[in-house]
C-alpha cells in the first residue's frame, strides 16, 4: 500500500497542498495531472529523494517519511530510465543486489530472470547508449525490480516510446504487476495509459489531488 | 550570397587569428636551429628544469583534482545560500595577476599561521612551494571544468542508484564518477597545463634558484634576463610541445573544458 498524508511542499513554481491518497496494496495506481503540477515531485518524496515540508509517507504498515530512500523497499523508474551510462544491463540489473551484498549466483539468477521477464536477455552485455526508448525503460524495470520491492514508482515510463512499443509495455507493466504482486504509481499524461492501466487513478490539480477512480 | 558572406567574415576572422598563432610559433620554430635547440635540452640545468617540472605539475594537478571534485559537485548539485557569492570567490585565483598571488602566498606564510604550517613543512622558497604555487591557480580551472562536467552529467541516476540502497557517497563513487571519468582527465589535464606555465607565483613565493626552484618557465626566464636569446627559445619550443600534448589528450578524451 501506498499512503500520503496531509504532504504540503512548497517551491517557487508549484506547491502541493494537503496531498493525501491511498493505492491499496497490490493496485494498480495511476496519477495525472498537467505538467508542472508536482507529479514527480510526489514521486520523489515517496521515493525519500525529497522530504516534504510536512505531512506523512507510508509503505505497507511503515511510515517511511523520515527513512533514507535505499531503506523504504521500493523500485523507481524515472521518465528517461536514468540508466547508469558506463554500466552494462547486466551490471545494471544486478547493481541493487550487489549494494545489498548479496551472494554472486543469487544476483546472476536474479538478472537472468528478469532479463527474461522483461525481454531483454539479448541485450545483457550492452551498455545503454544505442538502445531505443522502449529498451532502455525494459532495463530501468529490471533493475527497479532486482531487489523484489513491494511498491513501484514509475513516472511516465511510456513518455518517449513510439505507440507499438506502449502498447508491448504495457502489456509488460499489467503482467509485471500481476507476477511480482506488487503496488504501482504510475505518473503519466496519457488518458490512454489510464484507462489501460489505471485501478485506482488519481488526478493532482492545483496542488490537490482529486479522485477520478478510487 | 549574403548567408555565404556571413560565413566568409567569420571564417576570415577565425583564420587571421589562428594564421597569426601559427606564424608566432613558426617564427619560435626556426629561429634557432635543432642542434642548437637539442644542446640546450640536453643541458644539467635544463633536464633539471624539465624534471622538476614534469614532478611538481604532476603533483599540483592531483592535489587539483582532490579539490576539484568535491568543490566542482558542490557547486554543481549543491543549494544553499551565499552559492553565488562562493561562486565567484572560487574564480578569484583566475582573475587576481599572478603576481599578487604569490605575493599574497609570501605574506601567508609569514603570519602567525602561515608559519606555523612552515614549521611541519617548509614551503617559502623550496620545491614545495613551486606546487602550492602552481596548485591554487590550478585548483581554480580545475573546478570550474569540474563544475561543468557535473552540471552536463543528469543527477536522475544517482537518485536511482539511492533508491536501490546506496548512500550518497556511494552513488557519487559508483555511478557520477565513473560517468565523468573524461571530465576528470579533462580537469587533471587543464590544472596541469596551467601548471607548467605558472611563473609569477613560483617567482615571488618559491624563487628562480637555480638546480633548486628552477622550473621550465624560471628557465626562460633566467635566460632572458641575461641575453641568452637560444635557451629561452629551446624552452620555450620544448613548452609548446609538451603544452600541445596536452591539448591533443584532452581532445581525445572527447571533453571540452
Amino acid at each position: 500500500m501506498i499512503r500520503l498524508e496531509n504532504i504540503f511542499w512548497r517551491a517557487p513554481a508549484f506547491q502541493l497542498e494537503d496531498v493525501s491518497f491511498t493505492v491499496p496494496d497490490g493496485r494498480y495506481g495511476v496519477l495525472m495531472g498537467k505538467t508542472g503540477t508536482g507529479k514527480t515531485t510526489l514521486l520523489e518524496i515517496i521515493c525519500g529523494l525529497r522530504r516534504p515540508d510536512s505531512g506523512t509517507a507510508w509503505l505497507g504498515d511503515r511510515d517511511v517519511t523520515r527513512e533514507v530512500p535505499g531503506a523504504r523497499g521500493l523500485g523507481y523508474v524515472p521518465q528517461d530510465g536514468a540508466l547508469f551510462s558506463t554500466m552494462t544491463v547486466r551490471a545494471q540489473i544486478g547493481f541493487g543486489p550487489r549494494m545489498k551484498r548479496e551472494a554472486s549466483a543469487n544476483i546472476a539468477a536474479v538478472v537472468e530472470q528478469l532479463a527474461a521477464e522483461t525481454g531483454i536477455t539479448h541485450l545483457l552485455d550492452r551498455k545503454p547508449k544505442g538502445l531505443s526508448g522502449g529498451e532502455k525503460q525494459r532495463v530501468a524495470l529490471a533493475r527497479a525490480l532486482a531487489l523484489r520491492p513491494k511498491v513501484l514508482l514509475l513516472d511516465e515510463p511510456l513518455a518517449s516510446v513510439d505507440e507499438e512499443t506502449q502498447d508491448d509495455l504495457i502489456a509488460l507493466l499489467k503482467r509485471t504487476q500481476q507476477e511480482h504482486h506488487i503496488t504501482v504509481l504510475h505518473v503519466t499524461h496519457s488518458r490512454r495509459e489510464a484507462e489501460a492501466l489505471g485501478e485506482t487513478r488519481l488526478r493532482l490539480e492545483n496542488g490537490k489531488i482529486v479522485c477520478d477512480m478510487p | 550570397m549574403l548567408n555565404n558572406r556571413f560565413w566568409i567574415v567569420l571564417v576570415l576572422i577565425c583564420g587571421a587569428y589562428l594564421a597569426f598563432w601559427v606564424a608566432m610559433i613558426a617564427a619560435t620554430a626556426t629561429y634557432t636551429s635543432p642542434q642548437d635547440v637539442w644542446k640546450v635540452l640536453i643541458s644539467r640545468e635544463i633536464q633539471y628544469s624539465t624534471v622538476l617540472s614534469l614532478v611538481t605539475c604532476t603533483a599540483s594537478a592531483l592535489l587539483s583534482l582532490m579539490i576539484a571534485v568535491p568543490a566542482g559537485y558542490l557547486m554543481s548539485r549543491g543549494r544553499f545560500p551565499g552559492k553565488a557569492l562562493v561562486d565567484a570567490a572560487l574564480d578569484i585565483p583566475i582573475v587576481l595577476p599572478p603576481m599578487v598571488v604569490g605575493i599574497c602566498l609570501l605574506i601567508f606564510f609569514q603570519s602567525k599561521f602561515g608559519q606555523l604550517i612552515e614549521h611541519v613543512v617548509p614551503l617559502t622558497y623550496t620545491v614545495g612551494g613551486v606546487i602550492v604555487a602552481q596548485f591554487v591557480i590550478a585548483a581554480a580551472f580545475a573546478i570550474r571544468t569540474m563544475r561543468g562536467v557535473f552540471d552536463h552529467l543528469p543527477s536522475r541516476p544517482e537518485d536511482v542508484a539511492m533508491t536501490l540502497g546506496c548512500s550518497r557517497w556511494q552513488a557519487v563513487w559508483h555511478v557520477t564518477l565513473p560517468a565523468a571519468r573524461r571530465g576528470v582527465f579533462a580537469a587533471v589535464s587543464i590544472a596541469w597545463a596551467r601548471s607548467l606555465g605558472e611563473f609569477g607565483p613560483i617567482l615571488v613565493f618559491a624563487g628562480a634558484t637555480r638546480m633548486k626552484t628552477e622550473v621550465l618557465p624560471t628557465s626562460v626566464w633566467l635566460a632572458w634576463s641575461v641575453g641568452e636569446l637560444e635557451q629561452g627559445v629551446a624552452v620555450s619550443l620544448l613548452m609548446i610541445a609538451i603544452s600541445m600534448i596536452v591539448l591533443v589528450a584532452i581532445r581525445v578524451t572527447g571533453e571540452r573544458a
